[in-house]
């Protein structure tokens, strides 16, 4: 039994009807949570049913908008048979013991969802067994619904059950049977959003809305490039603003820079408009390092040059030299897209208390695990002298897995000797994010005399995500198994280079990752051989992708593919299913009726879901391009919850839309020039789509990602629908510079 | 000291005059719901009512709003709207709604029906990063009873 290891968290809703969750002033601990569950059956750490028939399920991964606080629990009370309205979410803290709580990836579902059918499916049994034992019949005669137990009209609740099943032996989880889909009552459908009303009305907490007694406000000057260092200091004046109370020198970090604080000096207040007045009164003189030669503009140039090189081979099929000198006709299209920020509406917050040697965390954070890990390190303890709550993340979108901004809260806590909020501004936000890679990409393409593709080269330039980590020189071959070396084509000559690209800034993953370049730049791609030959642009991407198959390792021309760490015998390459998205999201825009509209059309699979897209463009009274309708088609296989999946493939347009109008982080002499919503702009309410259309593809297969795979499409659909409209092919993104949004 | 009145309590708060709303709201009252998003008004996440009309309390400093009343989402009282949202499950991530709700609230009390122009023009401040902007349009006019 995993009795103790049960954790308190920090909010707690019911199905529902949300309930504000324990007084904000003192967050219960882990120790307290276990005295009010000490009995009763836990035969994991994700459920407990009590004697009185409260049932508490734990949400372990994050909350970020994506719905998981709505999904995890409801899967797990659905396979248990519990009501939902007489069950409390909790949520986890960081800890191993619950396995991967890192929420990217798209992951939650698709990679926990079996593991989390099976842990309820255990309780299930147990209470089963419980009551076979009461009532002296064979289990297999009984069934679990409704919050109890049944043999025919007799029940006994679930509570009632709880102690005596607590006592049975735990069955091992690959023994338990899930249930049969035709028995699960509420997922697969439409489930309520459990913290709506919270949100709706204030009561939501988010990283910086735990108070704590005594607790210091930080805002933190950080050197401006990456690996700047502080020479000279005078915080007199800082400390002079009333309300200011300490000014502490934060650790120089050390290349590789991972997760580690930025660096700088910290302004310590007992509000934070004293420590931002505090942080202005500073005087530092910055010694900028070796990154302030970086130039994004100039580096755009070298991307281009090394993309007119050859790379190193990823994929190879066939001969494409061969193939390419013998064409009829070449098309050959360059296309880049700038770094891109995560912009989340919340702003970098943690909060972190130091006492006895122990650290204690509330962060809005993806990774949980690891911002205790990051916390452990900086203060230089173990990590089991490290408690690390989760709050609701307000926005994240790959943002918070990077705990840097959660080991500053926990240095700052033990030099100040007081509780120590940190608070990043969104100047901070932007100017010292982990960007999305930059990336320039050269598509060459054969045609044979009858219009037909013969051969496909890829050349991809970017510096990689593990630039961050270590010192490599460029993407390794399976930074391009999203988008570039998974795509599959029916093409006989196929090959796909990566060129080296060295980093200045810190480079990390943002919501759909390196598909949001890849995806534009194919997307685009395809839609331009689609017009060298004279074809309908739907057609034409059919008949790219070819006739509904397994794509084999072989097809691709790659050795191994990490398909988003799923293996392909259950996540294969399914032609059948792009196409069926492709059609169905056509059929919903009518697209064989568009005489009159702009469309555009793009395709991606990614995380194991298989996106289209079309847009609607026209022109406003500005003369300026304006979608005005998007559809948006999708195979993700079974999807638990309908409606969030529908949510985020919503958000995903605009999310979309934001990256290929205005996204955009770019550097002088090392500094990114963007800072606010004024230099760094989103997509706001009157440029949204009056009509948005999301259908999900109706699966029992394993389920795929939702989070992420609706963004890749949306930028080429746009680009491909501004071409129908005015004979203008953009290539560089975002659309603002070349004057048309 | 200044006289804030918040959701129909007073309150007498010992700050910088120059201090925005948003933080005395914050750090000072302990009413976290009022968010920070840029602190240039240029997002929206921060709107609160000062005697009813929706301001940027993030660069309202706490001078300006003595004597007058004061509303923050946890003041809110707009059934019809905030049914509208947990009906139609607007939020995702949540972290802007608060200001998009009050922002909402403003534009009913002043046009109770609102075309989608209006709502457009009246909620052209508020971003959403999760990109909500199609079920918020729709929340109003549930709220109002427009189609």
């Amino acid at each position: 039994m995993l009795r103790r290891e049960f954790v308190g968290g920090l909010l707690v809703a019911v199905a529902g009807r949300t309930l504000a969750a324990q007084s904000p002033k003192k967050p219960k601990t882990s120790d307290e949570a276990l005295k009010e569950r000490s009995e009763g059956l836990r035969p994991n750490v994700f459920i407990h049913v009590a004697s009185d028939g409260k049932v508490t399920l734990v949400n372990h991964r994050s909350e970020m908008g994506q719905g998981v606080r709505s999904t995890i629990p409801a899967l797990l009370a659905d396979e248990l048979g519990a009501d939902p309205g007489r069950v409390e979410i909790e949520q986890a803290d960081g800890d191993k013991k619950y396995g991967d709580q890192n929420t990217d990836g798209s992951n939650s579902i698709r990679g926990e969802y079996e593991d989390l059918r099976r842990a309820a499916a255990t309780a299930r049994e147990m209470l089963i067994a419980a009551a076979a034992q009461r009532w002296r019949v064979p289990a297999g005669s009984l069934t679990a619904r409704d919050h109890a137990v049944w043999n025919g009209s007799r029940s006994l609740g679930f509570g009632e059950l709880a102690d005596a099943a607590g006592r049975l032996p735990v069955p091992k989880p690959e023994s338990v049977k899930l249930r049969p889909r035709s028995e699960m009552k509420h997922v697969f459908r439409d489930l309520p959003l459990v913290d709506a009303r919270a949100i709706a009305t204030g009561a939501a907490k988010f990283g910086a809305d735990v108070p704590l007694e005594g607790m210091l406000i930080a805002v933190i000057a950080r050197p401006p490039v990456v690996g700047g260092k502080v020479v000279r200091l005078d915080d007199s004046k800082a400390l002079a603003v009333p309300g200011v109370k300490q000014v502490i020198r934060m650790p120089e970090p050390k290349p590789p820079y991972k997760f580690q604080p930025w660096g700088g000096v910290a302004v310590l207040a007992t509000n934070t408009w004293a420590a931002l007045r505090g942080r202005e009164a500073l005087r530092i003189e910055w010694d900028h390092g070796p990154n302030a030669v970086y130039d994004s503009d100039r580096f755009a140039s070298e991307l281009s040059r090394a993309v007119h090189q050859p790379g190193h081979t990823a994929r190879n099929v066939g001969d494409v030299d061969t193939a390419l000198a013998k064409a009829a006709k070449t098309i050959e299209a360059e296309y880049h897209v700038p770094h891109l920020a995560h912009v989340p509406m919340e702003p970098p917050a943690a909060i972190a208390r130091f006492e006895d040697g122990k650290c204690e965390l509330w962060a809005a954070t993806q990774n949980p695990q690891d911002a205790r890990t990051q916390a452990a390190e900086t203060l230089g303890i173990d990590e089991s002298r490290v408690t690390s709550h989760v709050t609701l993340l307000g926005g994240a979108f790959g943002r918070k897995s990077k705990a840097d901004f959660v080991a500053e809260a926990a240095y700052l806590a033990r030099e100040a000797k007081a509780p120590v909020r940190v608070q990043w501004t969104r100047e901070d936000d932007l100017r010292h994010d982990y960007y999305n890679a930059v990336n320039t990409q050269l598509l060459t393409a054969a045609l044979d005399a009858e219009g037909k593709v013969t051969a496909w080269r890829q050349r991809t330039a970017f510096p990689p995500i593990a630039t961050t980590f270590s010192d490599v020189k460029g993407p390794s071959a399976g930074d391009l198994q999203q988008g570039v070396t998974d795509l599959p084509l029916a093409i006989p000559n196929v090959r796909a280079e990566t060129c080296d690209a060295s980093a200045h800034v810190r480079i990390g993953w943002l919501r759909s990752v390196y598909n949001i370049f890849h995806g534009f730049s194919a997307g685009s791609f395809m839609d331009e051989l689609a017009y060298a030959h004279g074809k309908d642009p739907r057609d034409n991407l059919l008949e790219l992708f070819g006739p509904p198959r397994l794509v084999t390792l072989q097809e691709l021309g790659v050795d191994k593919l990490r398909n988003y760490g799923a293996s392909l015998d259950k996540h294969p390459i399914d032609t059948g299913r792009l196409r069926r998205v492709i059609e169905r999201v056509a059929s919903m825009a009518r697209w064989s009726d568009r005489s009159g509209r702009a469309l555009g059309l793009a395709a991606h699979r990614s995380f194991l879901t298989y996106v289209a897209v079309v847009v609607s463009v026209k022109k406003n009274a500005l003369g300026k391009i304006a979608v005005d309708e998007a559809w948006l088609a999708a195979d993700a296989g079974t999807v638990v919850n309908l409606e969030r999946a529908r949510a985020q493939m919503e958000g995903a347009l605009i999310f979309g839309m934001s990256h290929a109008f205005y996204g955009g982080a770019t550097m002088k002499a090392g500094v990114t020039e963007q800072s606010n919503f004024d230099t760094y702009r989103l997509v706001r309410m009157p440029e949204a789509p009056r009509a948005l259309h999301v259908e999900l593809v109706e699966s029992d297969g394993p389920p795929g990602g939702i989070g992420e795979p609706g963004v890749p499409p949306v930028a080429p659909a746009i680009a491909n629908a501004i071409f129908v409209l005015t004979g203008q092919r953009i290539r560089t993104l975002p659309l603002m510079l070349a004057g048309v949004v | 000291m200044i006289r804030l009145n918040v959701n129909g309590r007073t309150h007498d708060v010992d700050a910088d005059p120059e201090m925005p709303l948003l933080w005395a709201l914050r750090d000072l009252l302990g009413l976290t719901g009022t968010k920070y998003g840029c602190g240039q008004a240029l997002c929206g996440a921060c709107t609160v009512h000062l005697d009813g009309e929706a301001v940027r309390s993030c660069v309202t400093p706490i001078s300006r709003a003595a004597g007058r009343k004061l509303t923050t989402i946890e003041g809110l009282e707009n059934r019809a709207l905030q049914d509208a949202w947990c009906e139609l499950a607007v939020p995702q991530c949540g972290f802007c709604q608060a200001g998009q709700l009050m922002t909402a609230a403003a534009l009913l009390a002043e046009t109770p029906q609102p075309s989608d122009d209006e709502i457009d023009r009246s909620m052209a401040g508020n971003i959403c990063r999760c990109g909500t902007y199609s079920r918020i349009r729709a929340a109003i006019k549930r709220a109002a009873g427009v189609k």
